[in-house]
């Protein structure tokens, strides 16, 4: 960021702590029907889900009519215990597992890929529309019909195996294979996106400053390493923020391209919506749900606070 | 310093995204106990169905409102996707509804929406139970009272290419020894062609083959009691009979990732001598287009099994009255209309879906139209059920669990079993 001139802002003065306390009440009270959405649709799922994740189905059935109980019972922490020592701790652990590798393959990739696309979409040549479009195409496919678009490609007798030599790999079958299939759906998918961003960060360096670099004799790696990189990093963390939380929560590609219950390629989001919508376990898929919330909030605050990803543009001169 | 909050409030935020999709249709609401089976109240109703592929449903509906205008019935049609089907009728159920009358359900989802009393227990009486095939009633009964009366079954069949079992002066087989001697005895001479598939993807397809190997080896899955038995020397010859068939590549490898269609395709381009399939590829087989390239070349026998003929599992579909529907009676006459025979025949006509009328199965004139009936009716009578089990869909997912490992050689079919048995023993506590 010390690359950038530290203009200020020109206009209206930010409100200074003389402010009087009317125009704070009246704020309150103009945001008020905000706030009282954003708790019904923010605060109350997360506090009934919470609430949730500590209770379970009463599974008792009645030996003479087969009818089962109803109601739910208090367990207190065993679906979080369960979860690291029970009977299902192996396939949490290890949906947990390919949910971090999956980020962590996936949004790397992308990243290189993304801001190839992006050097290309900001170059000037004819034709760039088109290309600038074509690019972005699988960015605009709903990811649940593009992972059934994938699953025809990774057929034992679809178009991957067909442009590959050697025996045909069985793709979506349990294994590495399986996963390498997802990343790379989930790569075509959203390097795009990636790109899309960085290309709005790269429009905003001014030519000038190429110039300059250009005159002291930097040559096009030296210029991309010291000066289009520096600049374009805000934007870039930002992008990098919202797919590494997006990934974590990846559901529709394994689900759909690979199907549910492969241990190469489950994750948590899998195991949370398989207990809660077919076992109709809710009170463990909570538990799932709220372990992933807290997961998600660790490695967000990681990034925002160690990388210095700068989500609100609050560091003058991002914009 | 207004940062820190600002994280919060963004990993807040977006972990919430997270949260939010788990909270949904979670009521943990403790339902009434139904009544006694008084099913009163006159007036619409709907019928809640997976997308009608058969183009006939609207036909038996208009039919039936014609003649009862003040008990209109309304077709909601739900995705063509069974579990997509169930979980609207399970959200449906535990938030009490009304909007959901008659229920279309799938044969093994009656032990789950009876024990839940999302269904209401039907009068026998009002039903010709005695002239459906029993074992498809069986599927409609939950601890010996009747929750759903079936309108459409569905058993597996040996499709078996004709042409090449002639021409090698073959039989179709009856035992598994036989299929794989014809299939020693074809092959060589086509190459092309494996010896056999049926659906192996790790999906409810392979809980249904994994059945019917363990039912055709002269075992069970769940005996009667609702117990698991898988810990019996049948069970082991069953799973051997498709661990071995893979490992000699009878089974083609790709024949893992075989969900129905899959195979189909594979068994209309003339890849497989011997499929196990619904009757549904009977027509799409035979279609003269050129789609496929097996018509007239193929022809259907009863499942083998390990000593003598084996044992399909039963499809097919259920109506069942919703709990939290108010004209009730309006549902039970409309179940009594759709399963006579009268709609049964027009259904098989039409639809050609499998009926459960009895004597349809041996009427010269729909045999003469669906040659694949004879062999069905021997199918469906000798078919064994999935588990009945309330938790059928966790039973159904350790079996796929199971079965999938052992045929992709993680691990042994005694293994396999014996971990399944104990999983099994666990979830039909």
């Amino acid at each position: 960021m010390v690359t950038l001139a530290p203009v200020e802002p020109v206009g209206p003065a930010p409100a200074g702590p003389g402010r009087r306390s009317g125009t704070g009440r009246l704020a309150a009270l103009l945001v008020s029907p905000t706030l009282l959405v954003l708790g019904l649709v923010v605060a109350y799922p997360i506090l009934s889900a919470v609430r949730l994740a500590f209770f379970q189905r009463d599974d008792g059935i009645d030996p003479e009519t087969g009818l089962r109980k109803q109601g739910d019972v208090f367990v207190g922490f065993d679906n979080f215990t369960d979860m690291f020592t029970g009977d299902t701790a192996d396939r949490f652990l290890n949906a947990l597992a390919n949910t971090t590798s999956f980020t962590v393959a996936a949004v790397s990739v992308e990243v290189v890929l993304g801001v190839l696309m992006a050097l290309l979409m900001h170059r000037a040549f004819r034709g760039r529309a088109l290309v600038r479009a074509a690019i972005l195409v699988p960015w605009a496919v709903p990811t649940a019909i593009a992972g059934l678009l994938w699953r025809w490609v990774f057929q034992a007798d679809g178009v991957a195996n067909d442009l590959l030599p050697g025996p045909p790999v069985l793709w979506t079958t349990d294994g590495a294979q399986a996963w390498f299939a997802v990343v790379i759906a989930d790569t075509w998918k959203t390097a795009p996106f990636i790109g899309l961003l960085v290309l709005a960060g790269l429009q905003v360096i001014s030519a000038e400053i190429y110039e300059a670099a250009r005159l002291d004799g930097a040559g096009p790696v030296r210029t991309f390493f010291a000066i289009t990189l520096p600049l374009v990093k805000p934007t870039l963390l930002v992008a990098v923020l919202f797919r590494v939380l997006d990934t974590l929560r990846m559901f529709d590609l394994p689900y759909t391209l690979i199907g549910p219950g492969k241990d190469a390629t489950d994750t948590v989001t899998v195991l949370a919506f398989e207990e809660a919508v077919k076992f109709g376990k809710y009170g463990p898929a909570s538990a799932y749900a709220v372990v992933l919330f807290l997961y998600v909030a660790v490695v967000a605050f990681v990034f925002v606070r160690l990388l210095g990803a700068d989500v609100f543009g609050t560091r003058k001169g991002s914009r | 310093m207004i940062l820190p909050r600002r994280i919060a409030l963004v990993t807040a935020a977006t972990a919430a995204l997270v949260l939010g999709a788990s909270a949904c249709g979670s009521g943990t609401g403790s339902q009434a106990p139904p009544g006694p089976a008084a099913l009163e109240g006159v007036g619409p109703i709907t019928l809640v169905t997976g997308k009608d592929t058969s183009g006939n449903l609207q036909n038996q509906v208009d039919e039936w409102n014609a003649a009862h205008a003040d008990q209109k019935v309304t077709v909601i049609e739900l995705p063509e996707d069974a579990d997509a089907q169930r979980q609207q009728m399970v959200q449906n159920a535990r938030t009490q509804s009304d909007a959901y009358g008659v229920l279309n359900l799938d044969v093994v989802w009656t032990a789950e929406f009876a024990a839940n009393q999302w269904v209401v227990p039907l009068p026998e009486a009002d039903f010709p139970l005695t002239e459906l095939l029993p074992a498809t009633v069986e599927t409609g009964k939950y601890f010996k009272r009747l929750y759903a009366v079936p309108i459409t079954s569905d058993g597996g069949l040996l499709y078996y290419r004709k042409d090449l079992l002639d021409a090698a002066g073959l039989k179709p087989p009856t035992t598994w020894a036989e299929l794989k001697d014809a299939c020693a005895k074809v092959l060589p001479s086509s190459p092309g062609t494996a010896c056999y598939a049926g659906q192996f993807e790790k999906y409810e397809g392979l809980t249904v083959n994994f059945s019917e190997a363990v039912n055709s080896a002269g075992g069970t899955v769940v005996g009667d009691d609702g117990r698991p038995t898988l810990n019996t020397d049948a069970a082991t010859e069953g799973l051997k009979f498709l661990v071995d068939a893979v490992k000699s590549g009878e089974i083609p490898q790709k024949a893992r990732t075989f969900k129905e269609e899959e195979g189909r395709r594979a068994f209309q381009a003339g890849e497989l001598l011997f499929h196990r399939q619904w009757p549904y590829q009977y027509a799409k087989a035979g279609a003269t287009d050129g789609s496929s390239a097996v018509a007239g070349k193929f022809a259907v026998a009863p499942l083998p099994g390990a000593k003598g003929p084996g044992a399909s599992a039963l499809g097919g579909h259920n109506y069942a009255v919703s709990a939290y529907t108010k004209n009730k009676k309006t549902a039970v006459d409309f179940i009594k209309y759709s399963v006579s025979e009268d709609q049964q025949r027009k259904n098989l006509e039409k639809s050609s879906q499998a009926p459960t009328w009895a004597a349809l199965y041996d009427e010269a004139d729909l045999v003469a139209k669906f040659p694949y009936l004879t062999v069905l009716k021997k199918s469906i009578e000798n078919a064994v059920k999935r588990p009945s089990v309330v938790k059928y869909q966790e039973v159904s997912r350790a079996i796929q669990e199971a079965a999938y490992s052992a045929m992709s050689g993680g691990s042994t079919p005694e293994d396999a079993l014996k971990s399944l048995q104990g999983k099994l023993e666990s979830l039909t506590q």
